[in-house]
């Protein structure tokens, strides 16, 4: 039975189960609302509850724990020297699943019976071909062991899916009549089903510290597994970026590291100062009217989509720069250059480092202005050696924050900076980043298995645990030096 | 009155208060620069906005707008329906392939009836007409099997460089270096310009055509995308709404202050400054290999958007609950609703516009992100529209955002006109999406 089946199923008789909850409880109270301990939709809800809740987190553990039991059961039954025909273990799996998958489609299509699918081998038949005509293209012929392992495997999800399906159906018929008996006048529905909701809406809450560790986990994982492959030292110090399919690739981190550096420097120099400027105009100088209409200008920047800075780095600011910069003073003849990126992005990220800055600059009190103009001071000694000093921790925070941001930006520098690993002092150069290289790296068909693909799992957890060490600094800065004024 | 001047020693002043003196005009001046300074930075980001917009309108806008060739063409019964019986199933059978050879005559015999002397040969003439015109006739013929025999008129589409000579893109000198024009037939078509029988109109196709090969940027459109990035904000509108109104509620409202509570605030205020490449990864390694989970799907790049946005919306959400004020809870609690129903019943309706306004400037950050979507399979080519949900949630499908990306990809100048063009239709729906969030917050918006 498909999943979706059970699914409607169990939801039916959750509806059910709430008109007849409902029904029983204000008849235990001979049709008088009033007696009832809770409202009567809440013995309802109640009985819909324990119907549906339990048998859906069944199901959702089911279905992550049962493929790894299965794969682990079928694993065992592949040779070694098969393994090592194909490489890795986990080719061969992927074989025994498209196998095993195509096998299923056979079947719905009529290509095969379900006796056939569970007794052909390949001394027989051609499986490839009879697959091929269901449109399952397999990249090599099926050898016996992969066919008898898909055949197993097919066998022990199927058991599975149908005990599962029984388990569910049980589970939920269960809470249905459990909780349906229980129902009575004095039974404090209200009570259960609040404490039902707050366990849901706790377990949503969750659902962020399970983001947080499904990020780690996987890019810990397949980075183990690249450190396997690959050794550690000349990942870390490597000077050269080489990736090569057919393998000996150099995969250096030094390079790609040096390209998001020097890039994120330069947007830092046209984002703070244009964005600090501006954010100090705006606190300070600026009429209200101009205020009311220069600040919803510059966070119009901050709303547009990364994909359209990186297309005005490739048609607009690229050309430019080659035409009237680097060709004229002979530094280059690449339109994707450290400039063209680091200046788009320095224009993408003024309207952060102004927005933060704005409101911390506004959280400076009056007083303080007030107290320095007694002095004598003119409006700009005020800012420069009153208001700055009072909002600096804030305006560092920002300042890494934008940072961390550029580091994490892929769409401007996947357009506009190159692709070539390199280290050059020259801005007009065409280099390259951490995450033009994570996305180089796992675009089109790739083979996990591979250094070449691994690799950007580890240069992705780089960008993780550098990013969230500038937000922890950013963080703990702004905490520890923030001005206390009461 | 005295001044200290630098030495320290005070000095009696013995010019007038109304003259000002050097260091005064020297403090004003900097004062005066550093004025300068802060317009000057103002300037400089309005400027880069519209430099920013002008770039991207000035290439884009022009790819509303197709040029069209338009001639008569005879339908040959013979070639088109072999069998004779107009059955469109039958002729389904006569693939494109066969249809090119008669647009090519019929254009050949246009020309020449015209009265409009050229020395291309005929297959130069047939290549001023976009590969995918065939596939257009076939298309017209097969939906009005009626028509085989008869003589139509129909527009057809131009191949890419004609467009671009009409556009500004494709000029004499271009012409001269590129293989796949020459300056002769674009003599030419400015002739069949002059004589009508090439014009350039507004083509719907871009927002509704699915994507096209390499070698026809005419052809190419946003239908696939469109489609692809409506069903991931479905998704996403599905999965971050409930779940990040529920976190709120929870957080705002009933999270003891404890070691979990704090967990998870910092968990969220992490995840909001996490590049958006990290979640790509994350699918991938979660959504495509472990849980096995088709690449290309719109369901893939919605469960990744969705974990993106979560942390735009329950922040919004916290800060709409955080705005009702407490004596609405407690005049809810005072006549005995116990705390979860004052939270339902009276906290959430009223910090409702809030939470949409946020769930919207989530979804308008969702609609833009591209780099999570490279990783777990948008860019390949579709050209297959999806099914409808829920099936066509697990049906390849490319996104708006990568559409733009894998069309700057391609070698033919004319993508990047399309590219600038989707853009705009991107930024459309955004502008779209954050009105009605301006508006919402206008209409709703609730002071106490």
């Amino acid at each position: 039975m498909p999943l979706l089946w059970t699914v409607s199923i169990i939801l039916a008789l959750g509806v059910v189960g709430y008109v007849m909850g409902r029904k029983r409880a204000v008849a235990t109270a001979g049709g008088n609302a009033r007696i009832l301990h809770s409202l009567p939709g809440y013995y309802g809800t109640n009985v819909a509850i324990i119907t549906i809740v339990p048998a859906l987190l069944v199901m959702a553990v089911w279905l992550i724990i049962q493929p790894i039991l299965v794969e682990t059961r079928v694993t065992e039954m592949i040779p070694a020297s098969a393994i090592e025909e194909a490489g890795s273990r986990g080719l061969v799996m992927s074989d025994v699943r498209r196998v095993a998958g195509g096998l299923d489609t056979a079947i719905e299509q009529g290509a095969l019976t379900e006796d056939e699918a569970r007794s052909i081998r390949t001394e027989f038949t051609n499986v490839r071909d009879t697959l091929a005509g269901v449109g399952v293209a397999l990249g090599s012929d099926v050898t016996p062991e992969v066919l008898s392992a898909a055949q197993r495997y097919r066998e022990l999800s199927r058991s599975g899916n149908l005990f599962m399906t029984i388990t569910l159906l049980t589970l939920a018929a269960l809470g249905f009549l459990y909780s349906y008996a229980r129902t009575n006048r004095d039974f404090r529905a209200r009570n259960w089903v609040e404490a039902s909701v707050l366990v849901i809406l706790m377990l949503a809450s969750t659902i962020a510290i399970l983001t947080t560790v499904g990020i780690v986990l996987s890019m810990l994982w397949d980075s183990w597994n690249f450190f396997q492959l690959y050794p550690w030292q000349q990942f870390f110090f490597g000077l050269e970026w080489r990736p090569s399919f057919e393998g000996g690739s150099e995969l250096g981190l030094i390079p790609l590291l040096w390209g998001t550096m020097y890039i994120s420097l330069i947007a830092l120099l046209v984002a703070v100062p244009v964005g600090l400027f501006a954010a100090v105009y705006m606190a300070e100088y600026a009429s209200k009217r101009v205020r009311s209409f220069a600040k919803p200008l510059i966070e119009i920047l901050a709303g547009i989509p990364t994909i359209v800075y990186g297309l005005f780095a490739l048609i607009t600011v690229g050309p430019m720069l080659r035409d009237y910069f680097a060709e004229p003073l002979g530094l280059g003849s690449s339109s994707s250059s450290v400039m063209t990126a680091g200046i788009v992005m320095g224009i993408m990220l003024i309207p952060f480092v102004s927005s933060l800055s704005d409101d911390i600059i506004n959280a400076v009190p009056q007083s303080l202005r007030d107290g320095s103009y007694g002095l004598g001071a003119t409006q700009s000694e005020t800012v420069k050696q009153v208001i700055l000093p009072a909002a600096l921790p804030g305006i560092v925070g920002a300042i890494l924050l934008a940072a961390s941001r550029a580091i994490g930006e892929t769409m401007i520098v996947v357009l506009g900076a190159g692709a070539a690993g390199r280290i050059d002092l020259n801005p007009f150069e065409a280099m390259t980043t951490v995450t033009v290289k994570i996305v180089g790296q796992l675009t089109g068909d790739t083979n996990f298995s591979s250094p070449e693909a691994l690799v950007a799992f580890a240069l992705g957890l780089t960008l993780f645990v550098i990013t969230l060490g500038l937000n922890v600094l950013a963080l703990y800065i702004v905490r520890k030096y923030r001005e206390q004024y009461e | 009155m005295s001044v200290t001047t630098e030495g320290g020693a005070p000095e009696p002043r013995r010019t007038s208060l109304l003259e000002l003196d050097a260091r005064t005009r020297r403090r004003n001046r900097s004062e005066a620069r550093f004025r300068a300074y802060g317009l000057a930075a103002v300037t400089v980001a309005v400027m880069a906005l519209v430099l920013l917009l002008v770039s991207i309108l000035s290439n884009g806008l022009s790819s509303f707008r197709q040029t069209f060739v338009s001639f008569p063409i005879t339908l040959d019964a013979d070639v088109l329906d072999p069998s004779g019986n107009r059955n469109p199933e039958e002729m389904q059978s006569v693939l494109t392939f066969s249809y090119g050879p008669l647009v090519q005559q019929a254009f050949v015999d246009h020309v020449a009836a015209l009265g409009i002397e050229t020395d291309l040969p005929a297959s130069a003439l047939g290549d001023m007409i976009s590969d995918q015109a065939p596939a257009q006739l076939r298309a017209a013929v097969l939906s009005n099997p009626a028509m085989v025999g008869e003589t139509i008129d129909l527009q057809l589409l131009a191949n890419g460089r004609v467009d671009g000579v009409f556009k500004g893109r494709v000029t004499m000198e271009s012409a001269e270096r590129d293989a796949l024009i020459s300056p002769e037939q674009l003599i030419l078509a400015e002739q069949l310009r002059a004589e009508g029988s090439i014009i350039t109109r507004f083509n719907w196709d871009f927002i509704t055509a699915p994507d096209a090969s390499g070698q026809r940027p005419e052809a190419a459109g946003l239908g696939v995308a469109i489609m692809g990035s409506f069903y991931m904000m479905l998704v996403v509108l599905a999965f971050a709404l409930p779940i990040g109104v529920a976190a709120s509620i929870y957080l705002e409202e009933f999270a003891p202050k404890n070691r979990l509570t704090d967990l998870i605030e910092v968990n969220i205020s992490n995840l909001a400054a996490v590049p958006s490449i990290v979640f790509g990864i994350l699918g991938l390694a979660i959504f495509i290999n472990f849980a096995g989970l088709p690449q290309s799907a719109p369901i893939v790049g919605g469960l990744v958007l969705t974990l993106m946005t979560l942390p735009t919306i329950i922040i919004a959400t916290r800060a709409s609950l955080r705005a009702v004020p407490p004596s609405i809870r407690e005049a809810a609690l005072g006549i005995g609703a116990s705390k979860m129903q004052s939270v339902f019943h009276h906290v959430l309706p009223l910090a409702a516009p809030g939470i949409l306004t946020g769930t919207i400037i989530g979804l308008a950050q969702a609609l833009g992100e591209t780099a999570p979507l490279l990783l777990i399979g948008m860019v390949a080519f579709v050209r297959e529209y999806p099914a409808a949900p829920l099936d066509g949630l697990f049906d390849p499908a490319s996104a708006l955002p990568v559409q733009v990306y894998s069309w700057t990809q391609r070698s033919d100048p004319a993508f990047v006109e399309r590219a600038s063009g989707a853009i705009i239709v991107l930024l459309v729906f955004l502008i779209f999406m954050n009105a009605m969030a301006v508006l919402l917050r206008r209409r709703f918006e609730r002071r106490w």
